[in-house]
């Protein structure tokens, strides 16, 4: 795109939005957001143009991002050493800087609009709505985009009854992985007899791989708070909880001050909007439990407990925080409660699936172009969102497989692209929404291994309160060590699907009765990759350490001595004009001197399932090369 | 060393919670913020203070990944082991780290300067693979950078010094 395209406003108030996620903070943003604040004051251009913070944008691969409204640009990668370009050239002279705008991966084409960027041009951004568009640290900018005008309408022009009505007409289904109707869930507990009852919203997101709860906290908490406040009129709640992870220290420290601010303008605490309701909000930190996500294992947690899960029945709805009826919503249902609200179930249940209304948000991460954070409507295929929103899979590899649900979840071959997503059809096909992380794998990744390490984690993460779970998981994981050790034995793939099912059927919560999926779906889709491990002790991929070595094909070392310098044990002998040998005896297999080859040379190969070669004679080990040539 | 535990420290914090049904959990997060870790002589106080079984609360204590009754280092290397940090090579960070410093996960060096965990998930995803050192976050992470990092953090704390 050719400069004289960019139309840059000349005349009114100019925004430069500098993102404060997680991704671009770890990246230095707040040192260019200070960078720039400094640099136009000594300009003398603050009147004309303001810095301002904002939440992810989602596209964190692409961090630390700096957008510049009204025009819209958008720069990525930005350093604190393109600050005074950025003034100079953008904000005092009105030409953008074209170096730093976004380049199509496909066409390296420079992209300066946000809106023609093809990762967000391709969403449909419902919940993620305000994130990255307005400050989340000032309730003015929430309500400059309307927010608590959703709120306003529910109290002062809706019974309790019809916003339960309007969300169970909007077909609204639990973000936070069951998919379980938000109305009927909200209707439960509102006919449930009896004061004191609680409203909680779940933001322990701890699956492995998923970010969206925290970015939404981090970027647009009020949205979230308001549909609290929404929930708990709906249910007649006057209490309630946030229950966040302690690990998110910066969504913690924004939702503080966010319900400060709504609790000043009214919109929590006592008379809210000037009526008879009432709604107080406590935030309680987690101290690390995966299996907190479960909401009776929350529930013990908050009360201090160890957090471990419950039979149901009785329901929450029926008996829940502290023996009250309590209604436990995930942070991405609540955040769409204020848009249903506004502009009505119609419109809600417009988009989406028969059965799954609304969008989807997907934490999109592994090896693919554009790393982030995605919403699509319900029934958008895999394919969509890996190949036209992703930009596909990095350094010309191919495609594997895509694990979707975290560990609840299950790895879905390159037959399953096509299959249009939500709610039913993953469970259909052994996957499952659950918190929404999407990790895309390519073919370096063992499906063996894959499913090793999820279960390593449920296992560890397992409570230890039912015995299917507890002793289970650790069969099983004893199990998928020992294939991707080699020492796996025949019979090894029915057992662990005999367990699986096993443990599936009998565990008491979600955690058990979900942690053999990984497992499951990697060998229903890639059977003949458990079979190489077993019968040929051969890792395809190339990641089982006990089934591999790395080996220097003499035929293309150039004696460089790039990987003998940076091996971390030494165990690579060569010389400068001498072909490097690899010392099986010594390497720890830490694939250092593959990733630190040359790919011109590409001379560091992986061998399983072979006997090493062995390496070539002192005489056929001499380099010869004229002046120049080599390194 | 547990002689010299003020365990007056204690008591703003009971004050705040005395009242408070379920506050155990803040309590124990509010007390190691304040003993960097949680001693038997701070629990059984607590015990007898707030009358709940001691028993109770070390399995409170322990069921949490985030309390810990040992003494941590200075600082705090915490290597993510995430989907997609496992996925582009977390575990090879790991191993680079633990080369490093000389301690497996879970371990402080003898000298009290580093303590090293692993984390289920930092939620930084697009920067995979990463690590925090205290409170910064390292992404897109090589075996070789993590080598930098670690030296570099060395040199400049000895600058310090």
């Amino acid at each position: 795109m050719s400069e004289e395209k960019v139309a840059v406003s000349t005349s009114g108030m100019r925004v430069v939005i500098v993102c404060q996620g997680t991704g671009c903070v770890s990246s230095e943003s707040p040192e260019i957001r200070e960078a720039l604040e400094k640099g136009i004051a000594q300009q003398g251009i603050g009147d004309t143009v303001q810095v301002k913070l904002s939440g992810c944008h989602g596209y964190c691969e692409q961090g630390p991002i700096v957008i510049i409204e009204p025009e819209g640009v958008f720069y990525c990668r930005v350093t604190r050493e393109d600050v005074p370009e950025i003034i100079e050239c953008h904000l005092k002279n009105k030409k953008p800087v074209e170096r730093l705008f976004y380049r199509d991966p496909g066409t390296g084409e420079a992209v300066a609009y946000y809106n023609d960027i093809a990762f967000y041009a391709k969403q449909q951004r419902v919940i993620l709505r305000n994130c990255g568009h307005i400050n989340p640290e000032t309730i003015d900018d929430y309500l400059a985009v309307g927010g608590y005008e959703a709120l306003r309408k529910a109290l002062l022009g809706m019974t309790p009854k019809e916003v339960i009505e309007e969300v169970k007409r909007s077909g609204l289904r639990g973000r936070g992985g069951a998919g379980f109707s938000t109305g009927v869930k909200w209707e439960f507990c509102h006919n449930s007899p009896g004061p004191g009852k609680y409203m909680i919203c779940n933001g322990d997101e701890g699956d492995p791989g998923a970010f969206m709860d925290r970015s939404i906290l981090e970027a647009d908490p009020h949205s979230v708070i308001e549909g609290m406040v929404i929930a708990a009129y709906a249910i007649g709640s006057g209490e309630g909880y946030i229950y966040v992870r302690a690990e998110y220290p910066l969504a913690v420290k924004r939702l503080r001050l966010a319900l400060k601010q709504a609790e000043e303008h009214g919109c929590i605490g006592e008379r809210i909007l000037g009526t008879d309701f009432n709604f107080w909000v406590h935030i309680m930190e987690g101290a690390g439990a995966f299996v907190c996500g479960e909401e009776t294992a929350l529930l013990a947690s908050i009360e201090g407990k160890r957090g471990m899960p419950r039979p149901r029945p009785p329901f929450p709805a029926q008996s829940g925080l502290w023996g009250k009826p309590t209604t436990i919503n995930n942070v991405k249902s609540l955040a769409t409660v204020p848009v249903i609200i506004s502009r009505g179930a119609d419109w809600y249940s417009s988009i989406g699936t028969e059965k799954s209304k609304g969008t989807a948000v997907f934490a999109l991460t592994g090896t693919i172009a554009n790393s982030g954070l995605i919403e699509v409507p319900m029934g958008a295929t895999l394919h969509q969102i890996i190949y036209d929103i992703g930009g596909g899979i990095p350094r010309g590899k191919a495609f594997k497989a895509v694990q979707i649900g975290g560990p609840s979840g299950g790895c879905l071959p390159e037959s399953a692209l096509d299959l249009p997503i939500d709610f039913d059809s993953l469970s259909g096909a052994g996957a499952m929404m659950g918190s929404g992380g999407m990790v895309v794998m390519d073919e370096t990744t063992c499906m063996v291994d894959t499913a090793r390490y999820f279960l390593s984690f449920t296992q560890n993460e397992s409570c230890g309160k039912c015995t299917p779970c507890r002793l289970g998981t650790k069969r099983m994981l004893e199990i998928l060590t020992r294939i991707t050790e080699g020492k796996g034995v025949e019979g090894d793939i029915e057992l662990l699907v005999e367990l699986a099912e096993e443990v599936k059927d009998s565990s008491l919560c979600g955690l058990g009765q979900t942690a053999p999926n990984p497992v499951l779906t990697t060998i229903k889709y890639f059977r003949d990759e458990y079979e190489e491990h077993i019968r040929n002790h051969k890792c395809p991929a190339g990641v089982c350490k006990a089934l591999i070595a790395y080996y220097i094909d003499p035929g293309k070392c150039q004696a460089c001595m790039i990987c003998l310098r940076q091996c971390p044990v030494e165990a690579i002998e060569g010389g400068k004009n001498l072909i490097h040998v690899i010392d099986q005896d010594k390497c720890t297999k830490c694939g250092t001197c593959l990733s630190v080859c040359p790919p011109r040379f590409n001379a560091v190969k992986v061998i399983s399932g072979e006997p090493v070669p062995l390496p070539p004679s002192a005489t056929e080990r001499e380099v010869t090369r004229a002046r120049g040539e080599g390194r | 060393m547990s002689n010299d535990v003020d365990l007056s420290l204690l008591d703003p914090i009971l004050k705040k919670y005395q009242s408070q049904e379920g506050a155990l959990i803040t309590m124990l997060q509010e007390l190691q913020a304040v003993y960097g870790y949680l001693s038997e002589v701070v629990l059984t106080h607590l015990s007898r203070e707030v009358k709940v079984p001691l028993s109770q609360i070390y399995g409170v204590v322990t069921f949490y990944a985030q309390f810990y009754l040992t003494r941590r280092g200075r600082n705090i290397i915490r290597v993510c082991r995430g989907t997609a940090c496992h996925v582009r090579g977390g575990s090879r960070i790991l191993e680079a780290v633990e080369r490093e410093v000389g301690i497996t996960e879970g371990e402080t060096t003898p000298d009290l300067e580093y303590s090293l965990e692993t984390v289920a998930c930092i939620g930084a995803c697009a920067l995979a693979p990463t690590m925090v050192i205290n409170e910064k976050t390292y992404g897109k992470l090589t075996p070789k950078k993590v080598m930098e990092s670690l030296s570099r953090k060395d040199r400049k704390e000895r600058e310090v010094e």
